[in-house]
C-alpha cells in the first residue's frame, strides 16, 4: 500500500490550479495502486487554502507553515520538504510541473537521493510498480519509464488530468511541524511584466501561427499573407521570437499568451506541449508540418502534409477562389 | 569570471526520428545532432560576461565521440578550453547521474559561475542544472531570461520567467548555477578566425575514475529512472490529414472549414 503525497502549490487567489488537477492524479494513483492520497499546503498561513481542499476524498490536508515560506525560495522550500519528507515517508510526491516547482524539485531530489519523473502525461500500476509515461524529444516521442528507490518524485504536466474528475469526500486538515532551519538562498526583488506592445490574441476569432519551421523573418510572408486571407491575428511559437523574427508578445503558449478562437492555424509549429497548452482550448485547429509524426497533428482536427510554401499559397488560392459562396 | 557551460549534444529538431529496434530510445545511427538550444544561448551569455568582466570560459559536455563535434564549435565561438566527460560508463543517467558527473568535473577547477540550458531537447529533464548546484552547495535559479552581475562580482541579479507574461527578479550570491531560457540573447556566429584558432585549443577527455567517481555513480548504473520503452505517441481522436499535392490539399481544407467546420 502506497501513501501518496501531493504537494498543493498556492496562488493569491486559491489552490494553483494545476495543483487541483495533480490531486486527481493522486487520487488516480492510490485508486490504481491501492495506497492513500494526502494534500501538503504550504506557506506562512495557510488555513484558508487548506480549507479549499475540505470537501475533496483526501486521507488528510496537511498543512506546513514558517514565516520563511510566506515567499517561495528554493533554500526554504526544499528544506521544509526534504525535513517533512524524511519524517513521513511517503513513497511517492506528486507536484504540478509548474514553472516554481521545476525551479526547486530537482533540487529536492538531489537532497534527498531520490528518483524524479519530470512531466508525467498518465502512470499505470503494473505489478504494483508504478509506470510513468512522460515526453521525450519535444513531444514527439513518450517514454515509459519505472523509478527505483523511495521516496519517488513526480511532477505532473498541465492538462493530464481533469480537476473536475475529483472524488468528492471530506478531508480533515492537520498541522506538520518540522524542526529545521529554513534559510531563503535568493533575494526576492520584484516582478515585472514582459515588455511588449500588447497584443492581445485572446480576442481574437482566428489565429494564424507561425513556428520555426517557416524558416526565417525574410519568409513570413506567406503567413501574413494567410492571415489576411482569413482576418486572422498573427501568433508564433517561441523559437520565432525568440530568433526575434516576431515580438515577444505574439507568443503563444505556457510562457506566452493562452488563446481559444474559433479557427487556429498552426504553420511549421511541432506541438510542443510548451505551445500546446497555450492553444489546445481553440475551437478548430488546422496544423500544416512536412512531418507526419508531428505532434501537432495530435490535437488537429485538420491536416496538411507538405512543405508549408507550396501548401500556404495554395491554401490561398482556394479561399480567393471559393470567397463568397 | 571563470564560467563553465554545460551544453548538451541533442538531435536536430528538423530529424526526422525512428525508435531503435529494441524501442528503448531512438536510432541515433543517421541522426544529426546540435547543440541543445538552450544551451547555446547560456553560452552566449557566458562568452558576453567574460568579454566584460575579463576571465574564461570553459565548456563541458557528457556523452560519447560525436559531442566533441559541439564543443569544437564552441571553441570556435570564443570558449577558451573544453571538458569531455567522454568514458561510456558516464552515459544513460538521469538527471541526478549526469549532474553529479558534471559537478564533479566542475569542482575540479575554481568557477564563479556556472551555466546552463533550462532543457534539453531530448530527456527534456528540466533539472541537470539544479542538480548541479546541488551537488556544489551552491544557490540556483532555472529559466532565466536576464542576468546581471552585480560590482564587485559577489552576486548575480536574475530575471526568472514565470507562467503568464510575468518576470521575477531575484539576486543570487556568487558562485551559483544559473539555468538559461532560450531567447535571454541574440547568439553569435563563429568567424573564420574563431574556426582556425579552435583547432589549437584543448578538449580534455575525463574519466569517472580522473573526477574521483565510481564506475557505479554515474551513468545508466546510477540512473534511478529506468525506461521501459519508447513510441511516438497516438494522437487522440484523429486529425484529418490531406496530403499529396498542394493545390488538391488546399482545396478539400478550404471545403471542409467552410461547410463542416463552419469556422470561414
Ligand atoms: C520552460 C519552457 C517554456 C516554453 N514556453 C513556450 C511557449 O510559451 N510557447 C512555445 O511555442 N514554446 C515554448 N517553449 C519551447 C517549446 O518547448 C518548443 O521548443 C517550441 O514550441 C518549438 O517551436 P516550433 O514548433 O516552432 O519549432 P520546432 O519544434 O523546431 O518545429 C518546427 C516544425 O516545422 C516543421 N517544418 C520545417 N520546415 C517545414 C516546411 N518547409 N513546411 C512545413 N513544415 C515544416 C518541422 O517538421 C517541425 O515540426 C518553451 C520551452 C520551455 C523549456
Ligand atoms: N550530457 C550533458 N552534457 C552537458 N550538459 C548537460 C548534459 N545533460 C544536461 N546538460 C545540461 O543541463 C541542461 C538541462 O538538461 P535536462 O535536465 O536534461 O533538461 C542542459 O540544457 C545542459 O545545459
Amino acid at each position: 500500500m502506497s501513501k501518496i503525497w501531493v504537494v498543493a502549490q498556492t496562488r493569491a487567489d486559491g489552490i494553483h490550479p494545476m495543483a487541483l488537477e495533480t490531486l486527481v492524479a493522486g487520487q488516480e494513483l492510490a485508486a490504481a495502486s491501492g495506497g492513500t492520497v494526502d494534500a501538503l499546503v504550504m506557506g506562512d498561513s495557510v488555513s484558508a487554502r487548506a480549507a479549499e481542499l475540505a470537501s475533496w476524498e483526501l486521507g488528510s490536508v496537511q498543512t506546513l507553515e514558517a514565516p520563511a515560506l510566506a515567499a517561495y525560495t528554493p533554500g526554504a522550500y526544499v528544506a521544509a520538504l526534504a525535513a517533512a519528507i524524511r519524517a513521513n515517508a511517503p513513497d511517492i510526491v506528486l507536484f504540478p510541473h509548474t514553472y516554481q516547482t521545476v525551479d526547486h524539485v530537482p533540487r529536492l531530489a538531489q537532497a534527498l537521493g531520490a528518483a524524479l519523473v519530470p512531466e508525467v502525461v498518465s502512470f499505470e500500476v503494473r505489478d504494483g510498480a508504478v509506470i510513468w509515461r512522460r515526453p521525450v524529444l519535444g513531444g514527439k516521442l513518450q517514454a515509459d519509464v519505472r523509478a527505483k528507490g523511495s521516496p519517488i518524485l513526480a511532477s505532473v504536466q498541465a492538462g493530464a488530468f481533469s480537476a473536475s474528475d475529483r472524488r468528492q469526500g471530506t478531508a480533515q486538515v492537520s498541522a506538520l511541524s518540522i524542526d529545521v532551519e529554513l534559510e531563503a538562498d535568493r533575494e526576492i526583488l520584484g516582478v515585472e511584466e514582459v515588455a511588449g506592445e500588447h497584443i492581445d490574441l485572446s480576442a481574437a476569432d482566428r489565429v494564424v501561427a507561425a513556428g520555426r519551421g517557416v524558416g526565417g523573418e525574410d519568409k513570413l510572408g506567406v503567413v501574413h499573407d494567410l492571415a489576411k486571407a482569413l482576418k486572422a491575428e498573427v501568433g508564433a511559437s517561441r523559437p520565432v521570437i525568440d530568433s526575434g523574427w516576431l515580438p515577444r508578445d505574439c507568443q503563444i503558449g505556457s510562457s506566452g499568451q493562452t488563446i481559444s478562437p474559433k479557427l487556429y492555424f498552426g504553420v511549421g509549429i511541432s506541438g510542443a506541449i510548451q505551445h500546446l497548452v497555450g492553444m489546445k482550448g481553440s475551437q478548430v485547429i488546422v496544423a500544416v508540418n512536412k512531418d507526419k509524426s508531428a505532434p501537432i497533428f495530435g490535437v488537429a482536427d485538420y491536416g496538411i502534409v507538405g512543405d508549408l510554401h507550396e501548401v500556404i499559397p495554395a491554401v490561398i488560392q482556394a479561399l480567393e477562389e471559393t470567397e463568397g459562396d | 569570471m571563470k564560467i563553465a557551460v554545460c551544453m548538451k549534444q541533442v538531435p536536430d529538431t528538423e530529424a526526422s526520428l525512428r525508435v531503435r529496434k529494441d524501442s528503448l530510445w531512438i536510432d541515433e545511427e543517421e541522426l544529426t545532432f546540435v547543440i541543445n538550444e538552450s544551451d547555446g544561448y547560456a553560452l552566449e551569455e557566458a562568452l558576453t560576461i567574460a568579454e566584460k568582466t575579463g576571465g574564461e570560459v570553459v565548456v563541458f559536455s557528457l556523452g560519447g565521440e560525436r559531442v566533441r563535434e559541439a564543443l569544437r564549435k564552441a571553441l570556435a565561438l570564443g570558449a577558451a578550453r573544453a571538458v569531455h566527460l567522454a568514458d561510456p560508463a558516464f552515459e544513460g543517467g538521469d538527471a541526478l547521474a549526469t549532474g553529479r558527473a558534471l559537478a564533479a568535473a566542475i569542482q575540479a577547477q575554481q568557477f564563479d559561475l556556472v551555466l546552463t540550458g533550462s532543457q534539453s531537447g531530448d530527456a527534456g529533464f528540466s533539472s541537470t542544472g539544479s542538480v548541479i548546484a546541488g551537488f556544489l552547495g551552491w544557490p540556483h535559479a532555472w529559466l532565466v531570461m536576464g542576468l546581471e552581475v552585480e560590482d564587485g562580482k559577489k552576486a548575480a541579479k536574475v530575471t526568472r520567467e514565470m507562467e503568464s507574461g510575468v518576470n521575477e527578479i531575484v539576486r543570487l550570491a556568487l558562485p551559483a548555477v544559473i539555468e538559461v531560457q532560450a531567447g535571454i540573447n541574440s547568439p553569435r556566429y563563429a568567424s573564420l578566425k574563431g574556426i582556425m584558432q579552435a583547432k589549437r585549443k584543448e578538449i580534455a577527455a575525463v574519466t569517472p575514475a580522473d573526477l574521483g567517481l565510481g564506475a557505479e555513480e554515474v551513468g545508466a548504473a546510477a540512473s534511478l529512472l529506468e525506461t521501459l520503452a519508447v513510441f511516438f505517441p497516438e494522437s487522440g481522436k484523429g486529425a484529418e490529414i490531406f496530403e499529396g499535392d498542394p493545390a488538391d490539399c488546399a482545396r478539400q481544407l478550404v471545403e471542409k472549414l467552410r461547410k463542416e467546420a463552419r469556422v470561414l
